[in-house]
């Protein structure tokens, strides 16, 4: 079990600021890195695999130093975008080295190990220069389990991979997540963020713009438009009670779906509102739910914010 | 200090691709035009300096050197490879060094075993110039690597910086400006050909010996020092 903090952390490119004091632990469990792309993803990620140094702060594995420390590699394992490994040799020998480099006792069952778990024993004497994305990805991914690491950092795993790929990988970092390894990953795309990850992290313009599970985010931002789908056995009535609050901004009579669409703007009295409006005038409430927790709009308010 | 993975996969990006046909061209036109010119000419130590110093010191080896030196590490930090060897748990200065040794020993068998063969097919090793010029190029073989090894992991322009020292600044310079071979890496590696050669063979430096001998370590270590130095804080360019 591993826990990598980053505390009040800041990296500037000259008068660019990437990352604008950060401060947030990242524990076992599969967390995504979420923000749009520029957002300083890359820039933290590279901090938290030691290949950046903050300008300011500190970025720490249980409490030792990452940066400029090459014994914090025995507990991480890195998934890096960039395409570049070594492809004159085979799936095989690039895993083999990988093992090696980090003087296992027995690389080659070490190597053998992870491209089994990553299902690439069937390819893994073709050379690496002759794999699909996905297949490099996931030779990647060999390279980076194969000492058994407690954190795992990926930065846009998902890049150009296609939907069963995709899928597949998934899969593999939710059982790394069950293990109780750190799985941290960053993504530009909401989907993949809310399918996968149970803790999220949203990074916008270098800032730490929210934490949480996705719907904990929402309900952060108690100033935002929350959408309800509301079914009642008088949705006139209530229609015209609610509005007359302030925490209403809006009500659509759906004909179709036989409901009420309400857009609240202050959460906490919209909840303690709706029930007493209708006990108040004795109406019945048959279905109260969110109809916009996806992350897309989670995410469409934090930029725009 | 030394890895044997970090050297598996340092030659075998080094002699893989086209770089092979690179090295191995300057070689063999060495040994052929020594075979022509000992057919036509017979032997003759005065043209075996000639080409031994004039092509094969002065042009061939800083060429195989930058290929070597700067190919051994700066492919991989372009392509950012080099992440799988830096996320590992070992000393910085033992990549660099396994690199310098593997650069080391490409250059000086594509360099000073030709520059040998040659000798002997000049003129048979007379006037011990076939050995001297080996000397020679095995010791600039290091210099070079240290130098352009260096030189890969400050800059992305590694091969260009290297050719222009090496042909620019070590030939054209050199010969037309003297306080240019003073800081020549040709000239220091010279001066060891000069100790080892007959007194009756024209191998000359510019520099004295114990002089050359100093600027050799410097470089070769200075060099080596300073890349494990810039690979422990190695930024790798990021993707925003």
């Amino acid at each position: 079990m591993s826990t990598l903090s980053i505390d009040r952390t800041s990296r500037w490119f000259g008068n660019v600021v990437a990352v604008n004091d950060i401060t947030m632990d990242i524990g076992p469990g599969v967390t995504g890195l979420l923000g749009p792309n520029g957002a300083g993803k890359s820039t933290l990620i590279h901090m938290m695999g030691g290949f950046l140094a903050p300008s300011n702060g500190s970025v720490t594995l249980d409490g030792t130093r990452i940066w400029r420390n090459e014994q914090t590699y025995r507990q991480i394992g890195l998934v890096p975008e960039r395409e570049g490994m070594y492809d004159f040799l085979t799936g095989y020998e690039f895993v083999l080295a990988n093992a090696e480099l980090h003087q296992l006792s027995d690389p080659a069952a070490a190597a053998a190990e992870a491209l089994a778990t990553v299902e690439m024993e069937y390819a893994q004497d073709r050379r690496v220069s002759t794999y699909s994305k996905g297949m490099r990805q996931r030779v990647k991914m060999a390279s980076a389990l194969v000492h058994q690491p407690s954190v795992l950092l990926l930065d846009e795993p998902f890049n150009g991979m296609d939907p069963r790929q995709r899928m597949q990988l998934m899969e593999l970092l939710r059982k790394m997540g069950d293990e109780g390894r750190t799985v941290l990953f960053s993504s530009h795309i909401l989907e993949e963020v809310e399918q996968l990850a149970s803790h999220i992290e949203v990074i916008v313009a270098g800032r730490h713009a929210a934490s949480g599970d996705f719907r904990k985010i929402r309900r952060l931002m108690t100033d935002r438009p929350h959408r309800y789908l509301v079914r009642s056995s008088d949705d006139r009535q209530l229609a015209a009670a609610l509005i007359a609050d302030p925490s209403t901004a809006g009500i659509e009579l759906d004909q179709a779906e036989g409901a009420l669409r309400v857009q609240a703007v202050d959460f906490t009295r919209f909840t303690a509102l709706l029930p007493r409006v209708a006990r108040e005038h004795g109406i019945r409430l048959y279905t109260v739910s969110p109809s916009d927790e996806s992350l897309e709009s989670v995410f469409s308010y934090l930029v725009a914010a | 200090m030394f890895n044997p993975t970090v050297a598996r996969l340092t030659y075998r990006a080094l002699l893989g691709r086209r770089r092979a046909l690179i090295l191995c061209a300057l070689p063999l036109l060495l040994i052929v035009v020594a075979c022509a010119v000992r057919a036509m000419n017979g032997a003759d130590d005065q043209v075996a300096t000639q080409l031994l110093g004039g092509f094969a010191l002065a042009t061939m080896v800083p060429l195989i050197g930058v290929i070597a030196g700067t190919g051994a590490i700066g492919p991989e930090i372009d392509d950012g490879s080099v992440v799988y060897l830096l996320a590992k748990p070992i000393k910085r200065p033992s990549i660099i060094f396994t690199k310098l040794v593997v650069a080391t020993g490409v250059t000086a068998v594509f360099s000073a075993v030709p520059v040998f063969v040659a000798g002997y097919v000049l003129n048979g090793n007379s006037q011990q110039i076939a050995v001297a010029y080996t000397v020679a190029a095995l010791v600039a073989s290091v210099a070079y690597s240290a130098l352009f090894l260096m030189l890969g992991t400050l800059t992305r322009h590694a091969v260009v910086i290297g050719l222009v020292y090496a042909l620019i600044w070590e030939a054209l310079f050199g010969s037309l400006v003297e306080g240019a071979k003073m800081l020549s890496i040709q000239q220091w590696s010279l001066a060891l050909a000069e100790k080892v050669a007959g007194t009756g063979a024209d191998v000359t430096s510019d520099v004295a010996l114990p002089a050359a001998l100093v600027l050799l370590v410097v470089i070769t270590v200075g060099g080596t020092i300073l890349a494990g130095q810039k690979l422990r804080t190695l930024t790798l360019a990021g993707e925003e």
